[in-house]
């Protein structure tokens, strides 16, 4: 049985599509906080409780995770050759993507609640 | 086996392209730093009226300003060098002449963004 090559086309099309929608939403963001700021801590809290800005926030923070973690991943694998290091380093970087995930997720969530 | 390495930095004449790349790495490697304090002022502005007020008084204070002003560099040029890659991969501006042309003019136009952001912050 033949093992399947090692690929890296999957990253490289994910790295892609999440920079597509970051790309999108930082542009938002940009009009977003210097035309239409928000003025009181009421009207900031009233804007991030709507679900349509919770799921979009969501996919961006989902989107950018996954982002994050093939450029460091890359970046890793680039130059921290010895393997007890590099997957030391590697889980360090997973661990702390995976808790900043639910760490805003948790925020996000409590802010449409 | 091993070979040479020549590795003088002082030396190494790195093409304009390669100056876009290893920026784009280091801008990212700098955002990534940023994201968990920008999930942190997420998280201290939702939490009710006095931490909004802290949270806009951190964002105010001058050495956040200052951070402020690399990291629009930095978002400005990974934003501006990962544009030239996606469309390099649809072989638009993917010959040289055209990629050393782009490499340029982004090298150059980022450090504006961190122009303006300090004329903004400061």
């Amino acid at each position: 049985m033949r093992k399947a090559p090692v690929s890296g086309l999957r990253p490289w099309i994910i790295q892609r599509f999440t920079a597509i929608y970051l790309f999108f939403f930082f542009l938002f963001l940009l009009v977003y906080f210097i035309f239409f700021p928000p003025a009181s801590y009421e009207a900031w809290k009233d804007a991030m409780s709507g679900t349509v800005v919770i799921v979009a926030t969501s996919v961006f923070f989902l989107a950018l995770f996954a982002h994050a973690w093939i450029g460091l991943r890359d970046v890793i694998m680039d130059y921290v050759k010895p393997l007890p290091l590099r997957m030391t380093a590697l889980a360090l970087l997973a661990f702390g993507l995976i808790g900043m995930a639910a760490w805003v997720m948790h925020i996000l969530f409590a802010a449409g609640g | 086996m091993q070979r040479p390495v020549f590795f003088n930095v002082l030396q190494i004449q790195l093409p304009v392209g390669a100056i876009t790349s290893v920026t784009h790495r280091i801008s990212g490697i700098l955002l990534a730093i940023g994201v968990p304090f920008s999930i942190y002022l997420l998280d201290l502005s939702l939490d009710g009226p006095g931490g909004y007020q802290r949270a806009g008084e951190l964002l105010h204070s001058l050495p956040v300003r200052c951070l402020a002003i690399l990291f629009a560099w930095a978002l400005g040029h990974h934003l501006l060098a990962g544009v030239r890659h996606l469309l390099s991969d649809i072989d638009i501006g993917s010959s040289l002449p055209a990629a050393r042309r782009s490499a340029w003019i982004i090298n150059c136009t980022s450090p504006w963004f961190a122009v303006i952001a300090a004329v903004a912050l400061l």
